[in-house]
């Protein structure tokens, strides 16, 4: 058991390297500092986009190291990105839904205004 | 085990192998994590939706929150997920000192996340940047209505040294009233995230009392994974909640 740093021999699941995992928390420490330091500057209204693409990087190392899904069977990551998708089908329904009532509350501000102005 | 003979020892008797039984669990935890993403999306939906139409008010109320401090909570969390990485790596090897070593540091690092949160809500308590609907909220329609104790010594409400863009007290009404809106999002996923990080340490504990029991080793080390995965599920709830909640500019 002394060389199973490497590949899985022996074990059931799989020894992630120290050194990768020392990387890995390294890359994750960076980018945390970059995306305060992104944050904080004007990215001409990049900065949402900017900050979600840093967080995704991040939630990657995270999945794919710590979580071992690079090493795991494909079918426990096809589970996580399968919630993922359902957040994503449940964003866009609720933002479709959303958009679809917009005319109607502009007309409901709208007489919500006229309606004061005929009290005035 | 006497029943069965040549059944492997540790494995309970409806598994045929540990290595089937490893399986199940880990499936169990996969499938469980999906709810706990889907749990949390109904949130981070109302965020998007709340952001989209109130834009400004996100921009506005964002600034009450202490970057540093939500930077340092993430990067404690980070260095828990490390940690806890580094003791799945010294339980399948049976590094049991090292594990137990880890273990504490995930733990400490978990309280002390715990003291930086409580921190910044004991802040935002005493200054009135709450939801709404609380009745110690500064964010009310009608200004006689917000409690003048809190009043008198909330910042935020009359901005005496210049540091916030504008006194809440001297903003339009209805923009303040949906002031609230931000720190009801706020409250409700930071809370939902902290039950999270509390339970955790709960499982952490008692992950701590079975290492010392000498539990845990090559063959025997499925309950470190699947916590270590729950705690990165919390680890990677945060990361996102960081840049969305106080990265606003």
């Amino acid at each position: 058991m002394s060389d199973s740093s490497h590949g899985s021999e022996g074990h059931i699941g799989h020894v992630l390297p120290l050194s990768i995992l020392i990387k890995v928390f390294g890359c994750l420490v960076a980018l945390t500092i970059l995306t305060v330091i992104t944050g904080k500057a004007d990215m001409y209204g990049a900065d949402l986009a900017v900050a979600m693409i840093i967080a995704t990087c991040k939630a990657s190392l995270v999945c794919l190291f710590f979580m071992h899904l690079k090493y795991d069977r494909p079918f426990h990551g096809m589970i996580f990105l399968f919630s993922v998708m359902c957040v994503g089908i449940f964003l866009a329904f609720v933002a479709l839904d959303a958009e679809s009532y917009q005319e109607h509350i502009k007309d409901f501000k709208a007489n919500e205004v006229a309606d004061q102005q005929i009290g005035e | 085990m006497s029943s069965h003979d040549n059944h492997p020892e540790g494995v309970a008797h409806h598994f045929e192998t540990a290595e089937q039984q490893f399986d199940s669990g880990k499936l169990g935890i996969w499938t469980f994590l999906l709810t706990e993403v889907l749990f949390f999306s109904a949130l981070f939906v109302a965020y998007t939706m709340y952001r989209d139409n109130y834009p400004e008010v996100f921009q506005f109320a964002s600034q009450y929150l202490d970057t540093n401090l939500g930077a340092l909570n993430t990067l404690v969390l980070l260095l828990s997920s490390f940690t806890i990485a580094w003791g799945v790596r010294n339980a399948m090897l049976g590094e049991t000192k090292m594990l137990t070593i880890n273990l504490i540091i995930t733990l400490i690092c978990a309280a002390g996340f715990m003291v930086i949160k409580a921190e910044e809500y004991g802040h935002k308590f005493h200054e009135g940047t709450l939801w709404g609907g609380h009745e110690h909220s500064i964010f009310q329609l009608d200004a006689s209505k917000v409690d003048p104790d809190i009043a008198a010594h909330s910042k935020a409400w009359s901005n005496p040294d210049g540091e916030f863009s504008a006194a809440v007290k001297d903003l339009d009404p209805a923009f303040r009233q949906k002031l609230g809106i931000f720190f009801g999002v706020y409250f409700c996923l930071t809370g939902l995230h902290g039950i999270h990080v509390l339970i955790g340490m709960i499982l952490l504990t008692w992950l701590l009392i079975r290492n010392l029991r000498g539990e845990f080793g090559p063959k025997n080390f499925a309950a470190v994974d699947f916590i270590a995965l729950y705690w990165h599920l919390v680890d990677l709830i945060w990361i996102f909640l960081f840049p969305l909640l106080y990265l606003i500019s």
